[in-house]
């Protein structure tokens, strides 16, 4: 446990995977993620012991897939993609959700819409909390803001995903793919025998336990509404258990920023900025994107609220309802690629200090 | 000397094992299933070669031969 | 009283979902009675598709998973390479597989993933109502080519049988029918030669079964298999495509 190391976010999280006892890539390559499934493949023979498979998929629907077939075996498996390829893989994150299938995606986000930029962006924040894919589901979205906190939400999306039955997202940006920093990383988890998994394909026995079948497929309303409450459910439990927050000098603050990802650090230091000229800045910074930490908003009162996105507004919808219309929310939105500075953030904070 | 079993109910009405008996034991049946279908009526003749089971594509049928 | 045929122990008592005459009936039945034979109920899986075969979990006591449309070779391919001693079976139709998932066959054939694959080729989409395959012979009806296949919207048919045959991975490649008693024992030989490579490790096994679907070719059963006969099999002839044993 806890070497200190200088190295790439794709590269330390894909590290930490393997920690994790992540024993499955399956991926197709797309910038800026493409170090992850490199790192692993490298990893596949150069590290024997680790026992680990790559596979270059055909495309990201046949990676997210495969990583199905590979939980519902009972392994630990992952994908790590961006944009364009999550988009690929929504017909599958509606499918594990409902199939109860504990997949892992590292979704490394970029600017979009289409083919979009290869730089860093938040574009993705829609998607990710609202469920690419068609019908009633929710993916756990976690959201780190350093490489290290990177590493150790990459190994928790392992052990929530089996806890839930439920497909987590561990949604990084391009900043901190590429970003090299220092990081300890964390060390091995305790990987549970694939046997003892939830509805496992495995070791059946007639005698002893009824066949584990996984399916989606539902044959009338009887179904419909048994595999549907169930589902919701699964979904109350994760909002009810797991929702993660920092919250940074909100009480004293007049101004709230609301920021997630590597933005977050920028708006850290626009924060600190904003109170030396004597602007009380606080900020909310979700970790959690699905469940959204409503609660972190809701003995905030009487302040103003500055949503930050390398998007054009997504995550202020969440802003909106966790402060459910009682306060001003404020947008400041950039198209990613580059990051804002932290001058161009306290500009606006500034101009929302004037109104009234 | 065989016998031949048909699954009233799993009973689907293609005919196959109708068709493709080779003494014709097999033919088309009056009474109907709960599904709406008439299966086959069993007549003498069966030497339990069990191409009618083989044709059902339901698993409705069963063939015995006497020792 | 000695047993000539018997239901399969591993089926249970659910009735089917196919409508009567059906092909996928036979070579369900056909799967059952190996997995007996062969001892597969316990460290086996079968991977369903979309289609006709999507209730199949239904009929059989053993652990299954219902793929997403087409991707059924590629669950399949998660599965086998976590467990590379388990049978794994992938059972897909046309649509299903040459259709929505041509790249996850293909890909799973090319990378020579050591599953064994059951096509059934009936020339048409079954669930969805009758509408063309990419497997849909020239000049055949379909809802959606209502004068006909025309090459000029639709193209040609493909012979997957062939097309895999062709590729490396693949160790065994064969197309087979139901449409005799005879044809029905040949494919069960072909199912077992493919399940029987599978367990010995080798590359990809493929069998295609030229499939009668009596409901959506307007056909009574006994005619539809006539029609495989004297028309199907043309464009799809009979035999074995590839056999070998495949790269270790």
């Amino acid at each position: 446990m806890g070497e200190k190391v200088f190295m790439q976010g794709n590269m330390a999280m894909a590290e930490s995977a393997i920690r994790a006892g992540c024993k499955l890539f399956f991926g197709y390559p797309i910038t800026p993620s493409s170090e992850v499934a490199e790192y692993f493949a490298k990893a596949m023979f150069a590290r024997p012991e680790e026992e680990i498979t790559f596979i270059q998929a055909e495309t990201e629907v046949s990676a997210f897939n495969m990583i199905a077939g590979a939980v519902a075996a009972g392994h630990r498996a992952m994908t790590a993609t961006s944009g364009p390829g999550f988009s690929l893989g929504q017909e599958a994150m509606s499918f594990m959700s409902c199939a109860d299938l504990p997949a892992v995606i590292l979704d490394i986000m970029r600017p979009g819409p289409g083919d979009g930029d290869i730089m860093a962006g938040q574009s993705d924040y829609y998607q990710l909390t609202r469920g690419g894919g068609h019908g009633d589901y929710r993916n756990l979205i976690l959201a780190p803001y350093t490489v290290e906190e990177g590493c150790h939400l990459m190994q928790e999306a392992f052990v929530l995903a089996e806890k839930y039955h439920n497909p987590v997202v561990v949604a990084s940006d391009g900043n901190l793919a590429k970003l090299r920093e220092s990081v300890e990383l964390p060390g091995r988890l305790e990987v549970p025998d694939p046997q003892t998994q939830y509805n496992v394909l495995s070791g059946f026995d007639p005698a002893v336990r009824e066949k584990h079948v996984f399916l989606t497929g539902m044959n009338g309303v009887a179904e419909v509404i048994m595999i549907n409450e169930r589902l919701q459910k699964k979904f109350r439990d994760i909002e009810e258990n797991e929702v993660r927050y920092e919250r940074y000098q909100c009480e004293d603050a007049d101004i709230v920023l609301v920021a997630y990802g590597s933005l977050a650090r920028v708006c850290i230091s626009a924060m600190k900025l904003a109170r030396e000229e004597g602007i009380r800045v606080g900020l909310i910074r979700p970790i959690t994107l699905w469940p959204y930490p409503e609660k972190a908003f809701r003995d905030l009162n009487g302040k103003k609220f500055l949503c930050c996105e390398l998007s054009a507004g997504q995550m202020i919808d969440d802003v909106k309802l966790s402060v459910e219309n009682k306060h001003d929310v404020y947008l400041f939105s950039r198209w990613g690629s580059v990051l804002p500075s932290p001058k161009e953030i306290l500009a606006d904070i500034r101009k929302l200090n004037e109104v009234k | 000397m065989g016998t031949i079993k048909i699954d009233f109910q799993r009973c689907k009405e293609c005919g196959y094992c109708i068709n493709f008996c080779p003494k014709k034991v097999l033919s088309k049946g009056t009474a109907v299933n709960k599904r709406g279908y008439f299966p086959p009526v069993v007549g003498e003749g069966c030497i339990a070669c069990g191409t009618c089971a083989r044709m059902c594509p339901d698993a409705a049928i069963s063939v015995y031969k006497e020792d | 009283m000695k047993t000539i045929y018997e239901r399969p122990q591993i089926f249970t008592d659910a009735i089917t979902t196919y409508c009567g005459g059906c092909g996928h009936g036979i070579v369900n039945k056909l799967i059952a009675e190996l997995i007996d034979e062969m001892g597969l109920q316990r460290d086996g899986v079968i991977v369903w598709p979309i289609g006709c075969s999507c209730l199949a979990d239904k009929f059989y006591d053993m652990d299954q998973i219902m793929a997403l449309h087409g991707r059924a070779p590629a669950t399949a391919t998660g599965i086998k390479r976590a467990e590379p001693n388990k049978f794994v079976l992938v059972y897909q139709g046309d649509g299903d597989m040459v259709s929505e998932g041509m790249a996850e066959i293909m890909h799973a054939a090319i990378r020579g993933e050591k599953f064994s694959v059951i096509f059934i080729n009936n020339a048409i989409y079954g669930m969805t109502g009758g509408q063309v395959a990419p497997t849909t012979l020239m000049d055949q009806k379909a809802t959606t080519a209502p004068v006909g296949r025309k090459a000029v919207n639709t193209g040609y048919p493909i012979n997957m049988a062939e097309v895999l045959g062709s590729l490396r991975g693949v160790c065994y490649s064969e197309r087979v029918t139901v449409t005799t008693p005879q044809n029905v024992m040949k494919t069960k030989k072909a199912i077992k030669k493919a399940f029987d490579l599978q367990l010995a490790g080798k590359g990809m096994t493929f069998v295609e079964v030229l499939s009668p679907c009596p409901t959506n070719w307007g056909m009574p059963p006994v005619k539809a298999l006539e029609w495989i006969s004297d028309v199907m099999v043309e464009q799809y002839p009979l035999g074995v495509f590839k056999d070998e044993e495949g790269e270790d």
